[in-house]
């Protein structure tokens, strides 16, 4: 009889603590979880603007189509310069892992450089537009248009001002933890981003060039 | 895909958890950093991924529109899922499962928000039209509704 009540009390008292403080894990730095809701609210800005654009994408006013006015190489050149972007950023954070500082920034270096070349090519696109006449101004379509891509832009543009603030720190402190949890953020963004140009390449350009 | 990341942590924590007065161990358990195979892995599928859909349009291999549309919007989704598995390092477990569940929310709100706009915007568009009444605008043929729209600057 005591035994029992001595095992249902036992069991009584384990069962809360095996069940919240064993087996639940408690993040004790919240950054990454904290960072993560950032770009879950960011996804809903894209989000907006992809319902924007996939109401207004097909009215011209009369003006220029996306069949007329989009450079699929050229787009093809960019998707491909951010996806190998993401790569170079996974093999800085597996350097990273190994505490290596020099190819770790290597990597980064080249991440930016892949960035870099992207925006680069992505104002290209945008002021051979303007100069053709297809400003933003011209039609619900362009508006749209330039809404979206150019907020994705200016994402990678921030992303890359953020690689190389990380770059200087690295250089100065070393792979610290702070830096390792920054790099782990700027990874997450990266990524992010690269998956929202997956639905500019496909809903924007490739949708927007079929009949 | 998880079991060789899960094998990894022990040594990592090993190598690197005890070099430095910070604690690295929290930052392990939520976060995996991937491995080489899982990063070629995933750009490797993420190449196939957007290979296809680019010669699709740009060889114009699939001759009806909507076909080709929807191809396209289901590779992209496969890509986005590999980018979020490979590169983002998504699993059900990372912090306690709550980057899941907020991934899940923002997928619904997302849904809702794109879903209902394309909805309320095409029925907007569809009653609105000047110079007919309600009643023939409803029986008129929904296909014709693109035609229509480009012989009416008022609406753009």
């Amino acid at each position: 009889m005591s035994e029992i009540s001595n095992n249902s009390a036992a069991a009584m008292s384990a069962s809360p603590s095996s069940r919240y403080f064993v087996k639940e894990h408690h993040p004790e730095n919240g950054t990454l979880l904290g960072f993560w809701m950032y770009l879950m609210s960011d996804c809903l800005i894209f989000a907006c603007l992809f319902a924007t654009y996939a109401v207004l994408g097909r009215n011209y006013a009369g003006g220029p189509t996306g069949a007329e006015l989009f450079d699929l190489p050229l787009v093809a050149i960019n998707t491909s310069l951010l996806l190998l972007s993401s790569i170079t950023y996974g093999f800085a954070m597996l350097e990273m892992q190994k505490q290596k500082i020099k190819t770790t920034l290597i990597w980064l270096a080249v991440t930016g450089l892949l960035g870099a070349g992207f925006i680069y090519l992505e104002l290209y696109e945008f002021i051979h537009l303007i100069h053709e006449g297809a400003g933003p101004q011209r039609s619900g379509f362009l508006t749209s248009f330039f809404a979206l891509v150019a907020t994705h832009g200016l994402h990678v543009s921030f992303g890359i001002v953020w690689l190389i603030t990380l770059m200087f720190q690295i250089n100065k402190h070393g792979l610290t933890p702070e830096n390792g949890r920054r790099l782990m953020c700027l990874s997450m963004f990266w990524h992010f981003l690269d998956v929202v140009w997956i639905g500019v390449f496909t809903f924007v350009y490739l949708m927007g060039v079929l009949p | 895909m998880s079991a060789p990341q899960h094998q990894e942590h022990p040594s990592h924590a090993e190598k690197y958890g005890h070099q430095d007065g910070f604690d690295v161990h929290h930052h392990d358990h939520t976060a995996d950093h991937g491995s080489l195979k899982s990063y070629t892995i995933g750009f490797v599928l993420a190449v196939i991924l957007t290979a296809i859909p680019f010669w699709l349009v740009m060889g114009n291999v699939i001759g009806k529109s909507s076909t080709a549309g929807f191809v396209l919007l289901a590779l992209a989704a496969v890509q986005v899922v590999v980018h979020m598995i490979y590169f983002l390092h998504m699993n059900s477990k990372s912090e306690g499962g709550w980057t899941i569940l907020a991934l899940i929310f923002t997928i619904m709100v997302v849904v809702i928000m794109l879903a209902g706009s394309l909805w309320v915007m095409y029925h907007l568009n569809h009653n609105m039209m000047p110079g007919m009444s309600q009643d023939l605008i409803q029986e008129a043929v929904p296909g014709s509704m693109q035609n229509m729209q480009h012989n009416m600057p008022g609406m753009k």
